[in-house]
């Protein structure tokens, strides 16, 4: 009974850490879906956002405005990646490895060398949105606040991505070569992507740091492996099909079964610093899926002679 | 008019590997102009049109189009000159997208694309138009993602969208090789309807000798970097695959060499 009630406590937190985190995720999509590219910046940027919006709020300035510096903070970051992948001609990977490192000094220099920065006295817009709906428990305000901005989100992603330069960008993750013979600088477009999902994805850390009443240089670390395990989950779960809008809802479903997922493995017992190895683990089986599938179910043929490539 | 002057492509220069796949290649290509360019393997056709659209820039030599030079200025710029159809279908279209979306992203070639919707609907009517003129029932299936379509389909409507904003040069690039011969044929048919109706000035790389002769105004022939030939008018009209042949042989010294030629 007892294990049943603090299961219960810790899926209602779960969904609604699921639900602030998805705004990440959604940022992860965007540039490892749509653009097909990953993207390690996050690992920075998460933290970034969370460091920029506590170092604000705790220096009394409003946590909306300090949502929003952290939203800007992280398109920075991701501007700074895709500069150096397009204009310098840096390997993606690599041009977002050099960004993440960066980052861990550039937030110890927010965050005045101080490795943590805590929220007390001072209150968030969690605390903010709480004082107005009194009696409401805190992981319901969570969930609320968090849902509102992931529909905000949602609407103006599916409104951006139908525009002529969202389909831009989505035809550059497509095929880069076709749009670029259609009179389109395809380098602009994975700039454009790489800052909004870089700005979700520090909104994200701001959101979460605010929500935990503390800011930590060290929050992003493993950001993109969890923005992927959300991503395939909600993919696996809800299918590859119908319009752009389900496919980022089946995002933010995905992060919120990661969480329960989570929240479920440590009721069961697992220590909390086995995680990384858990969606480690569970990336690395996902992405192999295909992989598994041609090796295990395709006879092996005879090496065919492959035709000389010409243009 | 598109003129290449005196242009110049090394690949891998100062290398164990260096190519030198154009040498000091001049050609004029005069509006309505409907060349088809044949050649051996690495005969440097392929590179000549990627140099046209900009794909690498030029060692030396100039590209003028109606008298704007074009040597400098990058690929996607010049995309609003030119229209490009591959050898390899997949390159041509994008397929997680529609065949509405291609063809949106076709008509706005060359012109600059802001937060307006992506497709008008109004838009759609003339796609599904220009569609029917396939003749491959692709008007019924206009949401349906690209990467469904068979490698005819997906080179018919790249077709349709190198053509759909009227390009100042068509690039044609062995756009058929790919395809079974029957479908070969078909699109090949469609080719020659667009360019006629449209009046297109295009250049076209084929490996069928009879299709070069068959198809447009004027033949030229590469080899080693070079234009060995260039045949027009009369003089085109009246010729054969074995006097394609001969004249290969004379002016190059030695046998065609394409593995995939047709030489009926
Ligand atoms: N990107 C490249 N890097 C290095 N060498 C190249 C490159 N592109 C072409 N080459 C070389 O330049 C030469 C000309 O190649 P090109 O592709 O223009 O030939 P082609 O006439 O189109 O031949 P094919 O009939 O086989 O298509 C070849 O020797 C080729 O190996
Ligand atoms: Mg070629």
């Amino acid at each position: 009974m007892e294990f049943i009630q603090s299961l219960l406590a810790a899926m209602q937190d779960a969904v609604a850490q699921g639900v602030l985190w998805s705004i990440m995720t959604l940022g992860v999509y965007i540039t490892f879906r749509v653009l097909d590219f990953a993207d390690l910046t996050v690992d920075g940027s998460f933290a970034t956002g969370g460091i920029i919006s506590a170092m604000l709020v705790s220096h009394s300035v409003s946590p909306m405005l300090a949502l929003l510096a952290a939203l800007l903070g992280g398109m920075l970051c991701g501007f700074v990646t895709g500069f150096l992948h397009t204009k310098l001609e840096i390997p993606g990977i690599l041009a977002s490895i050099l960004t993440m490192i960066a980052l861990y000094s550039i937030n110890l220099r927010i965050s005045n060398f101080a490795s943590n920065v805590p929220l007390l006295g001072v209150s968030t817009i969690f605390d903010q949105f709480g004082s107005v709906l009194k009696g409401v428990g805190s992981n319901v305000i969570s969930l609320i606040i968090g849902l509102l901005f992931v529909v905000v989100i949602i609407s103006v992603l599916y409104w951006f991505f139908g525009t002529e330069m969202g389909s831009s960008i989505r035809a550059t993750g497509d095929n880069e070569y076709m749009v670029r013979a259609l009179g389109v600088n395809t380098n602009t477009m994975k700039i454009i992507g790489l800052v909004l999902s870089n700005g979700l994805v520090g909104l994200s850390g701001a959101l979460v740091a605010q929500n935990q009443h503390f800011g930590d240089v060290g929050m992003g670390t493993g950001t993109i492996v969890i923005g992927l395990a959300s991503v395939i989950i909600g993919e696996v779960l809800m299918g590859h099909r119908f319009s752009f809008a389900y496919k980022l809802a089946s995002v933010v479903v995905g992060s919120i079964i990661y969480r329960v997922m989570i929240a479920v493995v440590l009721q069961l017992g697992l220590k909390s610093s086995d995680l990384k190895l858990l969606t480690a683990l569970l990336v690395a089986i996902a992405l192999s899926i295909p992989v598994m599938k041609r090796k295990l179910f395709t006879k092996v043929k005879p090496a065919e002679s492959e035709e000389e490539p010409n243009d | 008019m598109i003129e290449l002057k005196n242009v110049s492509k090394t690949f891998n220069a100062n290398t164990i590997n260096e190519k030198r796949a154009l040498v000091n290649l001049n050609l004029t290509i005069e509006s309505g102009d409907f060349i088809t360019v044949i050649g051996g393997n690495g005969a440097g056709k392929s590179t000549m049109l990627n140099l046209i659209a900009g794909v690498f820039p030029c060692d030396s030599g100039k590209i003028m189009l109606d008298g704007e030079d074009l040597t400098r200025l990058p690929e996607y710029r010049r995309a609003k000159l030119l229209g490009r159809v591959f050898q390899d279908p997949m390159r041509g279209t994008a397929a997680d997208m529609g065949i509405d979306e291609n063809l949106a992203m076709a008509y706005r070639r060359g012109k600059s694309r802001g937060f307006r919707w992506g497709i008008r609907r109004e838009e759609r009517d003339l796609y599904r138009e220009k569609l029917k003129t396939l003749e491959l029932g692709l008007e019924d299936r206009l949401t349906s993602k690209v990467g469904l379509l068979s490698g005819g389909q997906r080179q018919a409507l790249t077709l349709l969208m190198a053509t759909l904003q009227k390009p100042k040069l068509l690039l044609l690039d062995e756009h058929t090789a790919a395809l079974d011969p029957k479908t070969a044929r078909k699109v090949l048919e469609l080719t020659d309807e667009i360019i006629s109706r449209d009046h297109l000035t295009t250049l076209m790389v084929t490996h069928n000798m009879r299709d070069a002769i068959r198809l447009g105004n004027r033949l030229i022939m590469m080899d080693e970097g070079r234009i060995i030939l260039d045949i027009k008018g009369e003089e085109k009209k009246n010729l054969q695959v074995k006097d394609l042949l001969e004249l290969f042989e004379k002016a190059s010294g030695s046998a065609m060499d394409n593995d995939r030629m047709l030489l009926s």
